[in-house]
């Protein structure tokens, strides 16, 4: 059985409204990634250097990351030397299988879940730099909880930006969940130590922290991140149980360095792709998942509040080649 | 992922070459690569890159690089050229229309930085005796308009807002009749954060903008903004008509290529950029100053310009004198860490340095700088300038003097006296390469090309980087 075909096996068991999320949300990212892989084959036929360099250009151009590319490339001229290949028409089905390797990244056992149990108190921390989208993630993320059944408590801890701690409780207001917050400029540790205590007596299961965004060459702020993380690890054993980087998907190289310094700061356990709708270059993914030991767990693909879902390779594989996919397997039957 | 600065990049392309004798085409072309690969990993848009790379080569190619002895630099020397035209030049000033209200519209992605933004622009023209009215325009996101309000109170100016149920159109059509009634010069109106490829809400802008007649049309573009940079401002600039750039989130450790993309689809020229989470951290963008960034090539001229601002060129001149008599004492010490400080947080200074940016770990801890200073005050001014002095008992009167302990005060003057070891050493240094550098037209080696052209004699001596502070 062809890989496609096994793959669409998979997803045909899944939900469909989700898979349909998935495919609108990556519409662009499948247009400039595959589209242009596609029209590349048509155009070249046969395998030469302008080729790869084009190819190279595409994977670039869908923001998948210049180290990622080139090992890539590299393997690919491999390939095309060892199985003798000329036509470039051949070559595409092994481009579509290393991008999807590379996408589950030898961790398609790993768990995209969150690591939250019940009948225990459940802290997930929010970290990332400005503007990435920390307060409205938390604001879908309490929903999608609450849904489940959960009892969901949120932390104001961004007591810096001006006006962050009221966005935060307009969220809380719409999904219906409290909000515990100190005024704006007050010690975000305090605040988090203070949503500990108020989610221990009220019976919470799962506790949302924000913070304020900052970015990762800020070592005094890192630093008051830290304090942050330390005050969960004292006052819940095993908190945080979950540290969300939160970023944005129009991010480019500097991605890499986020999800790094905030790794080891705050000590990420995974990550939140946001804006991966409309314009987004979910290329990044790609480039996340190879370069680094973080899996992507939940992806913003739009702006209501039921817009924050799972992260599933194989839906984002899928929403991704579909036109391949087809094709294939047409040929196929 | 280590991000190699493309200055040392193209030098070890030409170090393997070296063997061969002669610098041909080939060579050019490797260099090339090169030159692509560093615009690409700082995010410049593949597109531009390759426009940028075409027209570098066919200089590169020409007489004046592989006639000269240093082709690697030669190579650098083009690119920053190149690179400085492209990114435009002089340093753009905000409009000012000819019968007030100036209107200036802020418009972008979500999460990009407007209101903020707009916050720290108010405050600018204040500085200029400007009087802005800030106008929340955003009526999506929650707390948007409070935001703006919070920071028109930080700022102390006006904030106009009718609350978010009136359309942004309507909002902004009666901020300009109050501006006009209350006297004041700028209106600063703020957008909602969206997609460019929402028409809806890009319909919605240009109503704005033909009610509003705006002056300028500033897109807030993120400086951490991928290869989709371009199709942002393309499609912003095609709807809206920019006149403008903002760059925001420049203090971070991106490179910053968004810029160079931006720029060379708009045709616009950034104005300003974003530098910090202070509101008065908005700071007019030098197109030069970023080429040399986008290299890795750390920005030298605002530090130096920095300094200027911060330092007493009569004491550094003094204190300069008396190091190259091997002279260094406790008072000279602290005045020039005093004046360091003065020049704001030292990562941000350090940060600024070139090849500084590869030291992430160099952590700086300014309380430690704190302690430090206590114990200088502590002492006498005879042991000041005389640290021979400085027995058992006298260090125990100091530890008890500055609240430190006689172990930290012992570990401090360790430093001081292997500082001073240096000084001796780097007074020396300089002094040669300066000699040298005449001779050969390039400066200090890990400064890259800028620094031979870097006027830096005539700023004067008055650079406060003769010391060493005590990192932890």
């Amino acid at each position: 059985m062809s890989f496609f075909k096994k793959l669409r096996d998979a997803i045909v068991q899944k939900s469909e409204a989700v898979t349909q999320k998935f495919t609108q949300g990556l519409t662009k990212t499948r247009d400039v990634l595959v589209g242009k892989v596609e029209e590349l084959i048509r155009r070249y036929k046969k395998i030469d250097e302008d080729f790869f360099e084009e190819l190279e250009e595409i994977l670039i151009g869908a923001d998948v990351g210049v180290t990622t590319v080139m090992e890539l490339i590299d393997e690919l001229r491999d390939e095309v030397r060892k199985r003798k290949i000329e036509e470039a028409a051949d070559l595409q089905p092994i481009l579509s299988e290393k991008l999807v390797a590379l996408l589950q990244g030898g961790g398609s056992e790993r768990d995209t879940s969150l690591n939250i149990h019940p009948g225990q108190l459940n802290v997930i921390l929010f970290v990332g730099v400005n503007g990435v989208g920390k307060t409205t993630t938390i604001g879908k993320m309490a929903h999608m909880l609450k849904q489940q059944g959960n009892k969901v408590l949120l932390a104001a801890g961004d007591t810096f930006r001006a006006a962050a701690i009221e966005q935060l409780e307009v969220w809380g207001g719409r999904v219906g969940v409290d909000v515990i917050k100190h005024q704006q400029g007050a010690d975000p540790a305090a605040v988090i130590y203070d949503a500990v205590q108020a989610a221990k007596s009220r019976g919470v299961d799962v506790l949302l922290c924000d913070t304020a965004g900052r970015l990762q060459n800020k070592v005094n702020l890192m630093e008051e991140l830290a304090k942050v993380y330390r005050v969960l690890q004292r006052e819940i054993p095993g908190a945080p149980h979950e540290v969300l980087l939160v970023l944005d998907a129009t991010t480019g190289q500097n991605a890499m360095s986020q999800a790094k310094t905030f790794g080891q700061s705050a000590g990420v356990t995974g990550i939140v792709l946001t804006k991966l709708d409309g314009t987004a270059k979910g290329g990044i993914v790609i480039a996340i998942r190879n370069e680094l030991n973080l899996p992507v767990k939940y992806v913003g693909l739009g702006e209501k509040m039921d817009d924050l879902q799972p992260f599933d390779p194989e839906q984002f594989v899928h929403a991704l080649f579909a036109g391949v996919m087809d094709d294939e397997a047409k040929t196929g039957e | 992922m280590a991000f190699e600065s493309l200055a040392s990049r193209l030098q070890s392309a030409f170090d393997k070459l070296r063997g061969r004798g002669k610098i041909d085409e080939q060579a050019v072309n490797e260099a090339m690569r090169e030159v692509r690969l560093a615009l690409l990993e700082a995010d410049v848009n593949f597109k531009v890159v390759k426009d940028f790379v075409a027209r570098v080569k066919e200089r590169a190619i020409g007489q004046e690089v592989l006639k000269s002895l240093t082709p690697g630099q030669m190579v650098i020397k083009v690119v920053n050229e190149e690179l400085t035209e492209l990114m435009g030049g002089n340093v753009a000033k905000i409009a000012v229309a000819a019968k007030p209200p100036t209107v200036v519209m802020m418009v972008g992605l979500q999460g990009a930085g407007k209101t903020t933004t707009t916050g720290k622009l108010a405050k600018y023209l204040q500085k200029q005796n400007r009087k802005p009215l800030l106008v929340a325009g955003d009526i999506y996101r929650p707390a948007a308009i409070k935001q703006l309000q919070v920071l028109g109170e930080q700022v102390k100016a006006p904030v106009f807002t009718l609350g978010d149920q009136v359309s942004p159109v309507e909002i902004a059509r009666q901020a300009i009749e109050h501006a006009k009634e209350n006297h004041l010069d700028y209106v600063l109106i703020d957008t909602a954060g969206r997609l460019h490829i929402d028409e809806v809400l890009m319909d919605e802008l240009k109503q704005v903008r033909d009610v509003a007649k705006p002056d300028e049309i500033l897109l807030v573009v993120d400086a951490m903004t991928g290869q989709d940079a371009v199709n942002v401002a393309e499609s912003f600039n095609q709807q809206l008509e920019l006149t403008g750039v903002i760059l925001t989130k420049l203090d971070g450790d991106t490179r910053g290529g968004a810029a160079l993309s931006v720029k060379a689809v708009t045709g616009q020229p950034i104005k300003f950029a974003g530098m910090g989470e202070k509101l008065d951290s908005l700071e007019p963008f030098h197109p030069d100053r970023m080429a040399s960034r986008i290299l890795g090539m750390g920005d030298v001229l605002s530090l130096i310009e920095k300094a200027q601002e911060a330092v007493d060129t009569e004491k550094a001149k003094e204190m300069e004198r008396q190091m190259r008599q091997g002279e260094f004492t406790f008072d000279m010490f602290l005045d020039s860490m005093q004046q360091m400080r003065k020049l704001g947080p030292l990562e941000d200074i350090l940060g600024m340095m070139p090849g500084m940016n590869k030291m992430k770990d160099l952590k700086v801890d300014e309380k430690q700088l704190g302690r430090v200073e206590a114990i200088v005050k502590s002492m006498t001014l005879t042991e000041r300038a005389n640290p021979d002095l400085l027995n058992a008992s006298r260090r125990k009167r100091i530890a008890a003097g500055s609240g430190t302990s006689v172990q930290e005060v012992n570990r401090f003057i360790k430093q001081f006296e292997e500082m001073k070891k240096m000084m001796k050493q780097f007074t020396g240094m300089a002094d040669k390469m300066q000699k040298k550098s005449k001779k050969k037209g390039f400066g200090l080696p890990f400064m890259g090309k800028s620094a031979g052209n870097l006027p830096l004699k005539e700023r004067g001596p008055g650079f406060p980087f003769n010391f060493k502070p005590p990192f932890k």
